[in-house]
């Protein structure tokens, strides 16, 4: 049976995904390569802030508590967000930053392209919504791998590592979790495991072009759906919640 | 005084973006439904062109304005998602004024009753109209729009891309 907490629970995991990978890419601004490379992450970072937005607004409903989009943004701690790890990292070099985004808006165009068929209007409205943009996002990161590693030897060197440092965090992106296979169950959201087959075919493709290579890397343990998180996180929602928290009921 | 519901959707449609103000929210295609309620309260439906567009709540705010300088203080802004907007539904029109105002307009993403979309080999450049363009950048100064220049005339331009 679907009950309305676990929707609510989904939609908080896809929303704080979106959440924390948008307050990452924010930190790029005035520090990427080049000037349009600072407005490209910019603006993809909104488009996740405009997903996330959405999607704890929709938790908050589903929960039923009262709870608004900025309450669950806010004034959640740690342990209380559910996104996967991989949003969470610490930015590193320009090379980490396209292998993280091509990992993750490949993820989630497969997930978006997906749930846009769910029996849940809303989640299906999103999904639609975002399959659009995030198309644009996977486009982007497809085009910077493509100019780094088949580059010079010092941008071939450089995103390869990049690939290296991020690829242990791909793992947890398509591992069943209990909700999202219970309400796919039902129609209402998809297995995350179902997203691995064509991610992994889309993925290799363009490696292959770009001359890199798929890392050999051991998975790591995951468990951001949980709540289990690396000692990243924390740094990045004091930095977001500071003022929120300093001034309750500040309107900006 | 009785108010066509015509006059109300005039006036709503008439709202223009914030971001391109060349462009009213009826040329844009994001203006889904204007109503006028049992009590008299106009209930407007718009969508976002992007999931984080960050002129959704001045356009929120410009259309209970435009409706209170007629005289209808009574109004309520719904967002609607679903069908997620698509380029295709900027009008004609809407299109014509992007063009004048140094904006490409957006290459059509579904021909009209399913017939194939006519490929654009490129973007032709809003200043001198020259086919030879080169997109900077994929992302531009709003969601909506990506950076292009001119190999010709070395003008820069701004291009609606389509979504």
């Amino acid at each position: 049976m679907i009950t309305q907490p676990a929707l609510a629970g989904y939609a908080l995991q896809l929303g704080d995904d979106a959440l924390v990978m948008a307050q990452r890419l924010g930190e790029w601004v005035s520090r990427a390569p080049e000037l349009e490379e600072d407005v490209a992450l910019a603006n993809i970072a909104l488009d996740l802030l405009g997903q996330a937005r959405a999607l704890l607004a929709y938790a908050g409903e589903m929960e039923g508590h009262g709870r608004t989009e900025d309450d669950l943004a806010y004034f959640r701690d740690e342990r209380e967000f559910t996104n996967l790890q991989i949003a969470e990292l610490a930015c590193g070099d320009f090379g980490e930053a396209i292998a993280r985004q091509l990992a993750f808006s490949g993820y989630q165009f497969e997930l978006y392209q997906r749930l846009q068929d769910s029996r849940d209007e809303t989640l299906a409205a999103v999904a639609a919504k975002a399959v659009k943009e995030v198309a644009y996002h996977r486009d982007h990161a497809t085009q910077w791998t493509l100019r780094l590693g088949d580059g010079t030897e010092e941008s071939h060197r450089r995103m390869q590592a990049g690939l290296t440092r991020v690829w242990p965090y791909t793992d947890e992106m398509f591992r069943t979790d209990p909700l999202g296979q219970a309400l796919a169950a039902d129609g209402r959201a998809v297995d995350a495991a179902e997203l691995r087959p064509a991610w992994a075919e889309y993925v290799t493709a363009v490696l292959r072009e770009a001359t890199l290579t798929w890392p050999e890397t051991a998975a790591a343990p995951g468990g951001g759906r949980q709540g289990l998180h690396t000692e990243q996180l924390g740094h990045l929602l004091a930095e977001m919640q500071y003022l929120a928290r300093c001034h309750p009921g500040a309107r900006w | 005084m009785t108010t066509r519901i015509t006059d109300i959707r005039t006036v709503v449609g008439q709202v223009p973006d914030p971001e391109i103000p060349v462009l009213t929210i009826a040329d844009l295609g994001i203006l889904r439904d204007v109503q006028v309620g049992a009590d008299g309260c106009i209930e407007v439906t718009v969508t976002p062109t992007y999931s984080g567009c960050p002129a959704m709540d001045t356009i929120d705010r410009d259309i209970a304005d435009a409706c209170a300088r007629h005289g209808w203080p009574k109004v309520t802004v719904h967002r609607a998602l679903s069908p997620a907007w698509t380029t295709d539904w900027i009008t004609d029109e809407g299109k014509r004024k992007l063009m004048e105002f140094g904006i490409a307009p957006p290459a059509p993403r579904r021909a009209p009753g399913g017939r194939p979309v006519p490929v654009s080999l490129s973007v032709p450049c809003t200043q001198c109209g020259s086919p030879d363009t080169r997109e900077i950048s994929r992302f531009g100064s709003t969601a909506c729009k990506a950076l292009y220049v001119c190999n010709c005339c070395l003008e820069p331009f701004d291009y609606f891309k389509a979504l």
